[in-house]
């Protein structure tokens, strides 16, 4: 049952989006899809709104940076849920971090208005169309997104820290 | 409407919600500020109100009084250090966090956890639900106005936390278990206690049921008070009780067994009008449930090799001192393992736990480094305190404060 779904939700987007799928991996117990940057609204609107698959709930949805993926340096990772036919899947979308933007969500799901918030606060992506896109944890005054890789835990200027033996 | 009519009609009792939309000229609202301290609240929570005399128009949150930055400080900490940053989320079960999170990273490795440890997780697990629960339906109590109930189920707690004490030495920020297994078997005193806590805790439950569950002031008070349609709760993405309470049977001991819940019998309790009674109610229920999952694995601990509590994970699991300091090869494990220079797999993973109070997810991004790439936790809080503005618009501040106690938001979980 949920293997044949799983398989209805791979063919479905192949043959809806073609070569805006980059590429469609099974991590754990997960299925990974990569959506190419343009696509990701429209992906996620025919998730949801598509009778069959009908992935209602999003669960949550997170920032990542990879500071050596030159032009795919920023990315945010989507994970869905079809409640009635428990099946989750998780989508990712990469961008350049010289222009961090990405369509807001919120009109499909309510509940990622805060997420947004909370990405844009740490990692500076800009949801465009967001309705009040503020830093939500950090201080407004705040002028960096600290989640980025650029920016160490430890203050910079400390010398008796040795990354060698304690860091990464 | 004029305020003056409008008045008068809350006072006969006819519109005990107006619809928010009324307008009036900016100069006759209110602006108050619920908050970020107010012994109200139970927590650092600001919500700057509009208020028309005691009508709420609307409100914004603001949170992040105690945001910490776990997730950025878990890029630089060995696993077995993550453990004390998911303990100080939600306070109030910090077990549950404990044990989720050396699950998921138990599930990044591919360990495979002996029975008799997944049985006791899970009576770990149901005892930090209860005291849980404990909490929010006492205080929804505290907030109507009845205080008695709170004192006396409260004691309740405390021998939980007398339990928890004897696991592992902690009470509130627990710190419990490790990767691979817990960190020491539960010794004949942890039995006993738990066994004096089986025996007294369904009656004192009882009792404080009677003190509320048909009391009419408390049933006037919380009927009706901050509903939630369920369509709505899925929208802004509500789990746990909450979700239940507005009839979504979505548990995720249920949906996504983990720690062996697929061999246990109990019901998901469900409401119907997501209000706070709702709520009230099936938390309370659960904890009825969680009484009978904890009898149900002491049954099944009892019919497992005695004395197994970790996996036979030695790149994991400490080993016992006296070894460390007489066996080269556990003094090189300690090592690896306290250095965190065990190997980890480069992979991804999310795995989430039935939290005290919803889905709590922790997603995990591995290059194989001593530490975490990314770490993302799924706060329960977090994603639904957002719906908290639009479920108090149109009530009395009252309600409001009622609302928020039913949700049980934990201010350390909603900021991390």
């Amino acid at each position: 049952m949920e293997n044949t779904l799983l398989t209805t939700v791979g063919d479905k987007l192949k043959s809806k989006f073609g070569d805006a799928i980059v590429s469609a991996e099974q991590h754990y117990d997960f299925p990974v899809y990569v959506i190419r940057r343009d696509a990701i609204y429209d992906v996620l609107k025919f998730l949801k709104e598509d009778e069959e698959l009908a992935f209602g709930f999003l669960t949550t949805m997170c920032g990542l940076h990879y500071p050596d993926n030159k032009g795919q340096e920023l990315g945010v990772m989507y994970q869905l849920h079809n409640l009635p036919k428990n099946l989750r899947i998780r989508l990712k979308t990469f961008f350049p971090v010289s222009d961090p933007t990405l369509p807001t969500i919120t009109t499909l799901y309510p509940t990622a208005n805060w997420m947004e918030r909370q990405e844009y606060d740490f990692f500076g992506i800009i949801f465009k169309g967001h309705p009040n896109l503020k830093r939500i944890l950090n201080m407004d005054e705040m002028t960096y997104h600290p989640m980025r890789k650029e920016y160490p835990l430890e203050d910079g200027t400390r010398e008796d820290k040795d990354d060698k033996m304690f860091g990464r | 409407m004029s305020v003056k009519n409008k008045v008068d009609k809350v006072n006969q009792g006819n519109i005990p919600h107006t619809t928010g939309n009324e307008q009036l000229a900016p100069n006759e609202f209110t602006t108050l500020n619920l908050g970020p301290t107010h012994p109200a609240t139970h927590g650092i929570f600001q919500n700057v109100l509009k208020m028309d005399g005691e009508i709420i128009m609307e409100g914004e949150s603001t949170i992040g009084y105690i945001h910490r930055a776990f997730e950025k400080i878990a890029e630089r900490r060995p696993y077995y250090q993550i453990t004390v940053l998911t303990d100080r989320m939600n306070y109030c079960s910090s077990p549950i966090n404990n044990l989720g999170w050396h699950m998921t990273v138990e599930k990044l490795l591919k360990l495979e956890i002996p029975k008799r440890v997944q049985y006791l997780r899970v009576i770990i697990m149901e005892l930090a639900r209860i005291a849980d629960h404990i909490i929010c339906n006492s205080v929804i109590g505290v907030d109507t106005g009845a205080m008695t109930g709170f004192l006396y189920i409260f004691q309740q707690r405390e021998s939980i936390y007398d339990i928890f004490e004897e696991l592992c030495g902690a009470r509130l920020t627990t710190n419990i278990g490790r990767i691979g297994g817990l960190e020491r078997d539960f010794s004949p005193k942890a039995w006993a206690l738990l066994d004096k806590f089986l025996n007294e805790f369904p009656g004192k439950l009882k009792e404080f049921e009677n003190l509320l569950m048909r009391n009419r002031i408390f049933m006037d008070r919380t009927i009706n008070c901050g509903p939630i349609t369920a369509e709505k709760a899925l929208g802004y993405g509500f789990t746990g009780p909450n979700l239940r309470a507005a009839g979504v049977d979505y548990d995720v001991r249920v949906m996504n067994p983990y720690c062996s819940y697929e061999e246990f019998e109990f019901t998901v309790p469900v409401g119907t009008q997501g209000d706070t009674y709702d709520r009230f109610m099936v938390r309370q229920e659960e904890m009825w449930q969680s009484v009978s999952i904890i009898k149900q694995a002491i049954e099944k601990v009892r019919k497992e090799p005695e004395g197994v509590f970790h996996a036979d994970v030695p790149e994991f699991f400490l080993p016992p001192k006296q070894e460390v300091y007489n066996n080269m090869e556990a003094l090189i494990y300690h090592f690896k393992i306290v250095m965190g220079e065990s190997d980890v797999p480069v992979g991804e993973v999310y795995h989430c736990v039935e939290g005290g109070n919803g889905e709590l997810g922790f997603y995990l991004i591995s290059d194989g480094g001593r530490t975490p790439y990314r770490m993302h936790l799924r706060r329960p809080c977090f994603i639904y305190y957002q719906a908290y503005t639009d479920m108090i618009k149109g009530t009395f501040l009252s309600d409001a404060i009622l609302t928020m106690s039913s949700m049980n938001v934990i201010a350390g979980e909603l900021d991390a």
